[in-house]
């Protein structure tokens, strides 16, 4: 007995600090070397990146003279801020895009609160009230002044584009995937064949063909403003890819419930709203907001056709005489912005999946 | 109340359907119609004769980057196939690293150590939340167009250089001798073939099994380095070599295109990643234990029941990543990378104005591409699909 028990070594610590790295980070010897890979990697970029963006770099200032430190000049940014944010917008009016802004980040953070009571009223003005204002607030009417299109510019733009894409495309999305799942074939080759071109190209192409291609196609003296040609197309390049991940919900539907509803009496589209899209729907939210992040992403294409969007005035702002050579800054700058925008809605996504999640 | 015979038919299914149907489609030849019309006017009222006969025309303008034999004096056509070359090079160029740098990462976020897992895990979720455009503007103007001068190139072991210029690759040059090689590592590949079929045949027959892969191996390595040695070394490399003002000799790469492939294959490998690691959580953990319980070694519990299962997840996404980072090869045009968007929808639909036939041929060379692919994978996938009970 005693003899057997010397024999046996004490249990390796697996709890604790010690615990946990020699599981997770020395459990053998490759692991080991990979860990110490890893850090090398770490150490060799993370220190130099965070004093180039805090602790070398400068904030205060107003000229690229200020900038004499060997990191990041946020001066640049600093003093661009207004192109970035409004593009060309007319100072006088820059209330109208900021009662947009406010109408836009107070409804988000209401819709992001758990727990809270009329979700479903703000998500509604969200989608169909607040787009009616934005067009009266930014292109004017009622009263107020006309503002061109050719001065929106800057995030701005970014988020007219990639708000009417998301807006639009949806109800588009939706007709095309039930178009193409329908039994008429007329339909059904229709929308599959509008979904497959779409899908099929580049959105760049897209977008020249709007700028070419739009003027062609309408009578004589109908000319539509640029900005319009170009939603225009990323709204139907939008909708296919949506149609795609709505056709996927449509078929993940048990056979069970058409029939059900067939057999409670329903007509086709009361089928449909009362009883398969809602469900349908539910379960394509992640690829939905999956698409709207590449919609987001896809809005800096519109530049190469000459719209200013964020990363236009990035782009535009770095070749100002005064601001040469900070192309870092701006670059590091809009990825930023971007990522948080993007990752954001990845996040909500993910936690909107877990709470819709009803296991069945 | 009995129906009457009209209501009878105006409920009737089939009549219903012809008659929505009826109305669609006249809908849309309406609508076809009109934009055909108004173009046709508006091309009159230009002076634009419709057709394809501006493609035999020449050009009269220089592209950057030729893979073929251009010059201005060549027509529209030459500068389509100039510029569906470049796209194509690019796509495969950004593919092969995308490929390689998104299976690593993918098995890295798998990986039992928390930190390299970590490590793919932000390059994936940063990556991947970037917009595209952004990034190939990142590697173009802050980076390479950043770069040194060529009399500062940075070098790599005295034979690579890296400047503002581009990146200058020795340039493999092949004599005469060298064909013989070839045919020898064909006729060794087709050796290892046979090998193969008969190693298989005679394990089904007798079930005595015969190392076939380390074999064929040996034999096409060692017959190519013994064919090497026997001939004297054939191949020579042209060194790049700096002259003047810049490198000559070698291979150039031109900045666009290193910009170009380098934040294509980067993007598109997160996403690669994402799909690998997802190919691979998809095989229950009860296919090892009971591919061990049957006694097969862990190198062929790989070969013969991870890697099969998890290709046939893999395999339909990764080609769409490959065809979504063939179509982002088209943001050529926003470093000016002579890519078929840029040479053909750019500067050709510029001096031509023949906007729709030049639009649908770039269209239509993406549109093939895609549903090339779409059919090669549906053909995959019945290939693979597994015999349900």
């Amino acid at each position: 007995m005693s003899d057997t028990s010397k024999n046996i070594t004490p249990p390796v610590i697996e709890i604790g600090i010690v615990g946990w790295m020699r599981k997770n980070l020395f459990s053998t010897w490759y692991n080991t070397i990979l860990t110490l890979i890893g850090l090398y990697f770490i150490y060799l970029i993370i220190p130099p990146l965070f004093s180039w963006i805090f602790f070398d770099a400068t904030f205060s200032g107003t000229t690229r003279d200020d900038c004499t430190s060997s990191g990041a000049c946020w001066v640049f940014i600093k003093q661009n801020m207004k192109l970035i944010i409004y593009g060309l917008y007319p100072s006088d009016e820059l209330w109208r895009v900021n009662i947009a802004y406010f109408l836009l980040t107070v409804s988000i953070i209401y819709l992001l609160i758990p727990n809270l009571k009329y979700k479903g009223f703000v998500g509604v003005f969200l989608l169909l009230i607040f787009p009616i204002i934005c067009i009266f607030l930014f292109s004017g009417g009622l009263g107020l002044e006309n503002v061109e299109t050719r001065l929106w510019g800057g995030l701005f733009l970014t988020l007219v584009i990639a708000g009417v894409g998301i807006v639009l495309s949806l109800p588009i999305g939706i007709m095309l995937a039930l178009g193409r799942r329908s039994k008429l074939p007329v339909v059904s080759l229709l929308s599959t064949i509008f979904i497959e071109i779409w899908r099929g190209v580049p959105l760049i192409t897209v977008l020249f063909m709007a700028s070419n291609m739009f003027p062609l196609f309408m009578p004589e003296g109908v000319n539509f403003d640029k900005l319009i040609r170009a939603l225009i197309g990323v709204m139907f390049f939008s909708a296919a890819y949506l149609a795609e991940v709505v056709r996927g919900g449509l078929q993940a539907m048990p056979k069970g419930q058409y029939e059900a509803s067939q057999a409670a009496g329903l007509t086709y589209w009361k089928m449909m709203v009362l009883i398969i899209l809602p469900q349908s729907l539910k379960i394509v939210i992640p690829a939905i907001i999956g698409s709207f992040i590449a919609l987001f992403k896809d809005t800096t294409l519109v530049l190469i056709i000459g719209l200013f969007d964020f990363l236009g005035i990035i782009q535009f702002v770095g070749t100002n005489p005064d601001w040469l050579g900070f192309s870092h800054e701006g670059y590091v700058f809009a990825a930023a912005i971007f990522w948080v925008f993007c990752f954001g809605m990845s996040r909500y996504s993910q936690r909107l999946e877990k709470k819709l999640d009803t296991g069945n | 109340m009995r129906p009457s015979k009209f209501s009878n038919f105006i409920f009737n299914r089939t009549v219903q359907g012809t008659f929505y149907q009826a109305i669609t489609l006249s809908l849309v030849i309406l609508g076809v119609y009109y934009i055909v019309q108004n173009t046709a006017e508006n091309m009159m009222a230009r002076g634009l004769a419709s057709g394809f006969h501006f493609l035999g025309v020449e050009s009269q303008f220089d592209i950057g980057m030729t893979l073929i034999e251009y010059s201005p004096t060549s027509t529209y056509f030459d500068a389509f196939i100039v510029g569906l070359l470049n796209t194509l090079l690019v796509a495969g160029i950004g593919i092969f690293f995308a490929t390689i740098v998104g299976f690593a990462f993918g098995i890295m976020r798998l990986s039992s150590n928390w930190l390299i897992a970590k490590i793919a895990e932000t390059y994936i979720e940063v990556i991947r939340n970037i917009p595209l455009l952004l990034q190939i503007f990142f590697w173009y103007f802050a980076v390479l167009r950043a770069l040194p001068k060529p009399k500062q190139s940075l070098e790599f072991m005295d034979s690579i250089f890296l400047n503002n210029r581009g990146l200058f690759l020795p340039d493999p040059n092949f004599s005469e001798s060298s064909s013989v090689i070839f045919n020898l590592f064909w006729i060794t590949i087709v050796i290892s073939i046979f090998i193969f079929v008969w190693s298989k045949r005679r394990q089904n027959r007798t079930g005595i099994t015969f190392p076939a892969f380390y074999v064929s191996a040996a034999l096409i390595v060692g017959v190519f380095f013994a064919a090497l040695a026997a001939t004297g070394f054939p191949v020579s490399f042209d060194i790049p070599e700096l002259k003047g003002f810049n490198y000559k000799g070698g291979m150039k790469l031109i900045p666009e295109l290193v910009a170009l492939t380098f934040a294509l294959s980067m993007y598109t490998a997160a996403f690669i990643a994402e799909v690998v690691r997802a190919g691979i959580m998809a095989i229950s953990k009860g296919q090892t234990e009971a591919a061990k319980s049957v006694g097969l070694k862990d190198g062929l519990v790989l070969r013969l029941i991870i890697i099969p299962q998890a290709l046939r997840v893999i395999v339909p996404p990764l080609t769409n990543q490959y065809l979504n980072l063939t179509k982002n090869s088209s943001l050529a045009a926003a470093i000016a990378y002579p890519d078929l968007v840029l040479v053909f929808a750019g500067t050709a639909l510029m001096q031509t104005g023949q906007a729709i036939e030049i639009i649908g041929m770039v269209m239509g060379v993406y549109l093939f591409l895609s549903l090339f692919t779409s059919i090669i994978m549906n053909l995959f996938n019945r290939i693979t699909k597994v015999g349900e009970r």
